[in-house]
């Protein structure tokens, strides 16, 4: 007999559908049907069972990989966090929480940097976040009550596939039981993508003038006059667009990388702040991020209760973290070379780091840790396989509103293959385990004493 | 076999009535027994100091979304801020401090217990991950009612049996532990950008009162013999003149007596009540209505309090009262952060500076002041800040000498930049009380703990309890003439015995023992139209499956459920 699995959530991009029904084989190895779930979801499950390790495989000196056990993977892994005056582990996109809390503690004991895909993706919203704040709201406000619905710089129909149907055009909730037909939407977007093909109403941005559009905008909500044209869009539609702005009864704006990855960057997501904080002096705006992974939320909650911090954590200093963002971020640690090692957690750098930072990290030894084979598992010292979150292992996930999300599991993962959390604290008993033979080998080294920052 | 002896401490222990006798308290296995019982303990020498249970912190903001997004989007509370790492992990954040550093600065201040003051159901995965990061202290969360869909519905058409269904439903689901509502009504009215600015003002849409709101959920946690009582943050809170609104909503529990098992005697715990205890019309003309509460809650046996004390230091405030942080960010204009959760309720954070420069800000800290020490009964008064929104909770060292010496309050007087306008606008001046170390240990222990209905296990040193015991640098023979000392003693206990282990030496944390996850498992009929309403509500209007919204038991840290059984 087959086994269907019920709400289970998908491990692919922030909406963090729950909704799957999975199929699987009579002994529970094989996933036969994956129900619900978008093309790219779907794909992510029936993945799982092709191109898989299930050993570590480190680099050999002719350039091939060699099978090894995991408790030699462990070791090479803990003597290089150990060995390192300055190492860096990043990714954490799509993975669980647990295995977040476990890389911090290991990276706290080694005295890591620790960094997250939001360093080359909404690093610069959170930016505008610390500067200005977040008026935002969960999905099911937006499906219960908003009748305005803003996409700006965002194209859900390729990046969030349910994004639309679940949250914000058509679903009927409970004070929008006319789905799409009771609803504006509205894109702002330089090109005419397939969202846009959704709204009722589409301004066309000049690449990279998004700043000066915001700004029109925030004119125009205060009663102010501007000029015939704006970042190539005509007056009268922008005084249209606030007039339904300021008439709704309840407006979200999803941002994308259009504006966090355009020209004025954070300044961009900043004045969008500033604009939902003026709409609510009218009526009731919110504001929320189209974050990309299903869990790539989850390292900036995490870290931010364990350290204060949502990303770019320099731990090295051992007793206090420090961020900031440009010295401590991964892409320019790695452009002044100053980190010794890297380790590639849940994610994929070799892909979608610029080449010059790809190439100055490989100078030194290189670690991934992923599921699958990827373009950095191809250029690694080590490959450390584990389970994949979401299919294999359960763990909790942060939808892109900050909502958590507990992921089950359809079937296990191969015999003996860990999970990241398992994995992270098998380093950490090793790390341990290292600083105590070096500890009794040499004198002990003078440890300041703690000292309480003045109050 | 694991066994300890306090000896010749200076003993409070208000549940007993042991008022600074010199006494030896026994622990054997983690819980305290006679000294009789023991065979060969290791001695703890207390001689010449105070002996009290752990403390219990009745209303703090600690873990949890709105209290991360305080941690997040203020990277300026670390810089300059955060002490370096002493302990196991590093401890980082001042007004917002990490889940590290709020456990171990509990404990090295003698505390053991902590009830988070709002849990958003939707988030109850967050809120427990949260808590398993949160070394040493037990904790309890509140899930918000005041402004859930069912609630409101239910209690619009008095259907008390089907809320309480719905409530031990909903308390099993998050794994929460009491009955808390912010703004009832107005965090509702919010998801329209609107408020409910008196308890007869109805919600828009559901159509009943705040004061329907809260009476109906004091019926139904006498209903089901809840721990802990209903615990209330009042409508216009915050606000120039809503002591009328706060009065209002004090008398909302008149004619309810306490219905449970547990040793409660309150069925309504009004928080941070210093915030509702204004005067005047306008900024310009606020004033203290302190007295006037007080003569209320001192005249009614079912009503408790927290104080909510400001702490005059710069800190962020945070609640599920949306609007309220939307007048707020008005006032300062500073950074605003809001999160309105589907169908339950939402939460507003924005930093505030409470400067002894500005009359506001020393009005309200005398405020709360007056609230402590116009109490007659401190068994229903309790030491809070409410923290972090009137300053943060390792505070109550401070609040504590405030409240134990008249020349620490005047000492902080003297730094206010509208002295006398804060004297004419208060009674502060003209109250020489000075709070006893047994008046402390009923503020900060015994009685929060009897009001929430754990002074079985929390809050005392009878044996069979929770072996939980401070030990402070004070002698109550030769109290230190300078008041800074009491702060300091309190600041740093000389011990924090936990579950029988020594957790905190001379102030240091030495041992993390065991922390637990503390909960009420209420048992009730089966519901067949509570069942199917769940049903419909998840179907249509949740944003995730009602499966995964319910916690796994895997992601509740090491759970002490307390069994209370409704089904007679």
């Amino acid at each position: 007999m087959v086994k269907k699995i019920e709400n289970v959530g998908c491990p692919f991009c922030g909406v963090c559908c729950d909704d799957l029904v999975v199929t699987v084989s009579d002994d529970g190895k094989k996933i036969l049907e994956v129900e619900n779930a978008c093309v790219i979801g779907s794909t992510v499950f029936h993945r799982a069972m092709s191109e898989r390790h299930t050993l570590p495989r480190l680099r050999q000196p002719d350039g091939t990989y060699k099978e090894i056990s995991y408790d030699e993977a462990i070791d090479y892994a803990a003597r290089v966090l150990h060995n390192a005056k300055k190492p860096l582990i990043y990714g954490f996109g799509s993975t669980n929480c647990e295995g977040m809390a476990a890389a911090a503690k290991v990276a706290e004991k080694a005295g890591a940097v620790i960094d997250n895909c939001a360093s080359i993706c909404h690093g610069s919203s959170f930016l505008a976040i610390f500067d200005n704040g977040y008026p935002s709201c969960t999905l099911g406000e937006v499906k219960n009550r908003a009748d305005v619905i803003v996409y700006w710089g965002a194209n859900p129909a390729h990046a969030h596939p349910r994004h639309m149907s679940r949250y914000s055009i058509f679903p009927r909730g409970f004070f929008t039981g006319k789905g799409h037909t009771g609803r504006k939407i509205v894109v702002i977007d330089p090109r005419h993508t397939d969202t846009a093909q959704m709204a009722d109403i589409h301004l066309q941005v000049k690449q990279g003038h998004d700043y000066d559009l915001f700004n029109a905008f925030r004119t125009v909500a205060r009663g102010h006059d501007i000029p015939a044209e704006v970042a190539g869009v005509k007056r009268e539609d922008i005084i249209e667009v606030v007039d339904i702005m300021k008439k709704a009864r309840f407006g979200t704006i999803f941002y994308g990388m259009g504006l966090c990855h355009s020209d004025g960057r954070n300044h961009n997501v900043d004045i969008a702040i500033s604009l939902t904080r003026d709409l609510n002096d009218f009526t009731k705006w919110t504001i929320m991020a189209m974050r990309g992974h299903y869990n790539i939320t989850g390292p900036g909650v995490v870290w931010s209760w364990q350290y204060g911090f949502p990303y770019c954590l320099d731990l090295t200093k051992r007793d206090i973290a420090h961020m900031n963002p440009g010295e401590t971020s991964s892409v320019d640690l790695a452009m002044r070379e100053e980190v010794d090692a890297f380790f590639n957690v849940g994610t994929d750098a070799a892909a979608h780091f610029p080449i010059e930072p790809v190439k100055r990290l490989r100078k030194h030894p290189w670690i991934t840790v992923d599921p699958h084979p990827n373009m950095a598992t191809e250029i690694s010292d080590l490959h450390i396989p584990v389970g994949i979150v979401g299919v294999e292992v359960p763990g909790i996930v942060y939808r892109m509103d900050n909502v958590p999300v507990q992921y089950r599991n359809v079937i296990d993962p191969p015999e003996g293959v860990p999970s990241d959390e398992e994995l992270f604290e098998r380093i950490y008993e090793r790390l341990c385990e290292l600083e105590a033979e070096d500890a009794a080998k040499a004198p002990a080294k003078a440890v300041p004493e703690g000292i309480r920052a003045g109050e | 076999m694991n066994e300890l002896i306090v000896k010749n401490g200076f003993v409070f222990d208000p549940l007993q009535g042991i008022k600074g006798d010199r006494m030896d308290i026994g622990i054997k296995d983690g819980k305290f027994v006679e000294t009789s019982a023991l065979g060969n303990p290791k001695v703890i020498d207390a001689a010449g100091k105070t002996v009290m249970a752990g403390g219990v912190d009745i209303h703090s903001h600690v873990v949890g979304p709105k209290v991360n997004v305080g941690r997040l989007f203020r990277p300026e509370d670390k810089l300059f801020k955060s002490p370096l790492k002493r302990g196991n992990r590093m401890e980082m954040g001042f007004s917002v401090p990490s889940t590290f550093k709020t456990g171990y600065d509990y404990a090295r201040m003698g505390y053991v217990f902590v009830n988070e003051a709002a849990m958003p159901p939707l988030h109850s995965p967050h809120v427990h991950e949260e808590i398993r990061d949160t070394p040493i202290i037990d904790n309890a969360a509140m899930p918000v009612f005041g402004n859930n869909w069912f609630t409101l519905e239910y209690l619009k058409n008095n259907e008390i049996e089907n809320n309480a269904a719905y409530t031990a439903w909903l308390l099993r689901a998050t794994r929460g532990f009491a009955i808390k509502v912010v703004n009832p009504g107005g965090t509702e009215a919010w998801g329209w950008g609107l408020n409910c600015e008196s308890i007869h003002d109805p919600v828009p849409y559901f159509d009943i009162t705040p004061a329907k709101i809260v009476t109906g959920l004091i019926e139904t946690n006498e209903h089901l013999g809840l721990p802990h009582s209903v615990h209330l943050h009042c409508n216009n809170l915050g606000n120039p003149g809503n002591y009328t609104d706060t009065l209002d909503s004090l008398k909302l529990a008149e004619g309810y007596t306490a219905k449970n098992n547990f040793g409660r005697e309150q069925v309504l715990h009004i928080t941070h009540i210093q915030f509702d205890s204004y005067g005047g019309d306008s900024w310009r003309t606020f004033e203290s209505k302190a007295e006037e509460i007080m003569d209320y809650v001192n005249a009614h046996d079912n009503i408790t309090v927290d104080i909510g004390q400001v702490t005059l230091d710069e800190t962020t405030t945070m609640t599920a009262d949306g609007p309220f942080e939307h007048s707020l960010r008005g006032l300062n204009n500073l950074k605003w952060a809001n999160t309105d959760v589907e169908l339950e309720t939402a939460a507003g954070v924005v930093p505030y500076v409470y400067s002894p420069n500005i009359r506001v800000c020393t009005i309200q800290w005398a405020v709360g002041l007056e609230l402590a020490l116009f109490a007659k009964d401190p068994m229903r008064t309790f030491i809070s800040t409410d923290h972090p929104n009137a300053g943060p909770f390792f505070r109550y060292p401070r609040v504590i000498k405030w409240l134990m010496s008249r020349e620490a309050r005047d000492t902080t007087m003297k730094t206010f930049k509208w002295l006398e306008r804060t004297i004419d606008a208060t009674s502060i001046d003209g109250i020489d009380r000075e709070l006893t170390l047994y008046e402390i240990a009923q503020m900060t222990r015994a009685g929060p703990a009897k009001a929430l209905g754990i002074s079985n296990t929390y809050g005392g040193l009878v044996p069979g309890m929770d072996a939980n015991v401070a030990i402070y640098a004070l002698n109550p023979e030769d109290m230190p003439s300078d008041p800074e000392m009491i702060e300091k003693a309190f600041s740093q206990c000389a011990y924090l015995i936990k579950d029988g282990v020594v957790a905190v030496q001379n102030g240091e944390v030495v041992a993390e023992p065991a922390k637990r996850t503390v909960w009420v498992d209420v048992k009730v009929p089966d519901n067949a139209q509570v069942q199917r309403d769940i049903y419909e509500h998840f179907l249509r209007h949740y944003s995730v499956g009602v499966e995964n919204y319910k916690l796994f038991d895997e992601h509740v840290h090491n759970p002490r459920a307390i069994e209370v059984d409704a089904t007679q």
